[in-house]
């Protein structure tokens, strides 16, 4: 009898595990689709169905404000991302195949604004600017403003810590027997850099690298507090817009915004297997 | 040959020379080593130290400094005034606030995220991968958009609201409650918990519970001896992870909240952007970032690093 009720409550276990993993399926993409699905209702309140139209879209392509937004945004994300994955994929290299002076400050350093709150980096981000620009014009009368490059600065501050902690992972799961045999067949070091290090090292750049395109696209905080009046990024547009009010046309950006960051995450995924692929070979070779 | 070149003496020291040599070139060679890896780091070394350890000192320095009456910072006159308002009502109750919001998330992300993040961790490779993508998928989209996927759900007339009136429950009103504000944070951070809880299941070694079995011992006891205290550090690491980002949360509340639920996110925020009091806003922000760096040295020590 206790034989049964115990296969009882394991066949209840089971089911319940089942259901929870539907649920949180369910839980997880429920709203994204029913947001691209609201973006294309032809009704004026934005969480109604009102039949099929793509009106919002062709607004949006009339939207001046909101392409100018999304230029900024592009252009402030590859900028940064370019900058931060040099910088830090240098930090990664001197970090894991190097001693020097200074070496465990770096390394904190280069943690801290992964661990650090966003609104404490936009109000670090604020003051900074705000304190040298004063400076500035104390010395030499410059007078700077906040806008694109301001942007663009706080972005790299946070994505070099980013980009450099994922090529570490890469460096560290790495052969440095290859880099010693190239050495001692009398490769120079930018010739053994560019023909063993950097193919290796690839994968982890890549993926550094559509993280930090992510995270870029994705900020609001910093942004908000750096940005000028006369550049705004697109999710900070948009953020303005959604404390106003919801509007079918917001849906309508949204999904763009989500196609956007679908297109990376197919990217990332594919840069994950190639790292995955690479570290299967490596055993056997 | 003389006998004394026999010496023993005599044969060690030009060796010996030569050895003192070798170490000369290889204190030479690990000094150019060692200045090449500082070249190398300087150039982000040099960027995070200006536009990081420098912004983070300023910020320090203005948490002392006095709000003038026009609402601008003068840097003299030191005080801890700004410290001191951390401990009155208002800033008391968003905090507490917070840090109930944060609390609320990180269970309901753990009740949710454990049987998951179990279920996944006991499948076949190829159903493991699909789930664990299809978490992953969520975490690399859009946050601000996320948010604003549970607004429109949520929104009066919305599709929720819509579903439990046709249901026969009545109109849902939850936009801009506390519900709305966990329901949202839960949302976002949901793979931080599931990802390191799955890490930690994964590696547990089955033959324990196999052997608990073979000792009479029920599923559950099995369960709640063996499976879960060596799951441990996957739940303490997920509900950091958790935790640290919801107390500092800012675009959840506004978007969800409507400015009523005020967190600590946003009260760092108005402080800066509309009622410019400067320092209290950079000791909120300083403090704040003491809690996140100290649950974070938690988070290493309990051995998070390799999850």
């Amino acid at each position: 009898m206790s034989e049964a009720s115990s296969a009882q409550a394991r066949g209840l276990a089971k089911w319940g595990l089942n259901l929870n993993v539907v649920l949180v399926l369910v839980f997880l993409y429920a709203p994204i689709v029913l947001l691209t699905i609201y973006s294309f209702s032809g009704a004026r309140n934005p969480g109604q169905w009102g039949g099929f139209t793509l009106d919002w879209y062709r607004a949006l392509g009339d939207d001046t404000r909101v392409q100018d937004a999304i230029w900024v945004s592009v252009k402030v994300a590859l900028v940064s991302t370019v900058v931060s994955v040099v910088l830090g994929t240098m930090a990664a290299l001197a970090l894991e195949r190097f001693t020097f002076r200074g070496k465990k400050v770096f390394d904190a350093l280069l943690y801290l604004p992964i661990i650090i709150p966003d609104v404490t980096m936009a109000v670090m981000m604020l003051l900074f600017f705000t304190q040298a620009f004063d400076l500035l014009d104390d010395w030499f009368g410059l007078r700077i403003a906040k806008g694109f490059a301001t942007i663009v600065v706080s972005h790299i501050a946070f994505n070099i810590a980013f980009v450099s902690v994922v090529v570490r992972a890469r460096i560290a799961g790495m052969d440095a027997t290859l880099e010693q045999a190239a050495a001692d067949l009398y490769a120079t070091r930018w010739r053994a850099f560019v023909h063993v290090t950097l193919p290796q090292i690839m994968p982890g750049v890549l993926g550094g690298a559509l993280l930090a395109l992510t995270l870029s696209l994705d900020d609001v905080v910093v942004t908000q507090f750096v940005a000028g009046p006369g550049s705004t990024t697109l999710p900070v547009y948009v953020f303005s817009l959604i404390r106003k009010g919801v509007t079918p046309l917001i849906n309508a950006v949204s999904v763009v915004m989500l196609a956007a960051s679908l297109v990376l995450v197919i990217g990332s995924l594919f840069a994950q297997r190639a790292n995955e692929g690479r570290r299967r070979r490596e055993p056997a070779a | 040959m003389s006998a004394e070149s026999l010496d023993p003496l005599d044969v060690v020291d030009p060796a010996h020379e030569h050895h003192h040599l070798g170490e000369q070139v290889e204190r030479r060679l690990r000094k150019s080593e060692r200045r090449r890896g500082l070249l190398l780091a300087l150039p982000a070394f040099a960027y995070m130290v200006l536009f990081f350890a420098v912004p983070l000192v300023i910020v320090l320095v203005y948490s002392f400094a006095t709000r003038t009456s026009s609402g601008s910072v003068a840097l003299s006159g030191w005080n801890l005034d700004s410290y001191r308002k951390l401990g009155e009502p208002i800033v008391r109750n968003v905090v507490f606030r917070s840090a109930w919001l944060a609390a609320i998330t990180t269970v309901a992300c753990l009740v949710i995220g454990y049987p998951f993040a179990y279920f996944t961790a006991t499948r076949r490779p190829l159903v493991r991968n699909l789930l664990l993508v299809s978490v992953m998928i969520p975490f690399w989209t859009n946050f601000l958009v996320r948010n604003y996927a549970w607004r429109l759900l949520l929104s009066t007339g919305g599709p929720i609201s819509s579903a439990t009136e046709a249901i026969g429950l009545g109109e849902t009103d939850l936009l801009f409650t506390r519900t709305a504000v966990v329901l949202g944070l839960t949302y976002s951070f949901l793979p931080f918990m599931i990802l390191p809880l799955y890490a930690s299941i994964e590696r547990i070694d089955w033959r324990l519970v196999e052997a608990s079995r073979d000792l009479y011992s029920n599923g559950w006891k099995s369960f709640t001896k063996i499976v879960f205290p060596l799951s441990l550090p996957g739940v303490i690491a997920g509900s950091i992870l958790v935790f640290v980002p919801s107390l500092g949360a800012y675009v959840t509340p506004e978007i969800l909240g409507g400015g009523r639920e005020t967190m600590l996110g946003s009260y760092i925020v108005t402080q800066f952007l509309t009622a410019r009091n400067w320092p209290v806003g950079a000791s909120v922000s300083f403090v704040l970032m003491a809690v996140m760096l100290s649950a974070t040295i938690v988070y290493f020590r309990s051995g998070g690093k390799n999850l």
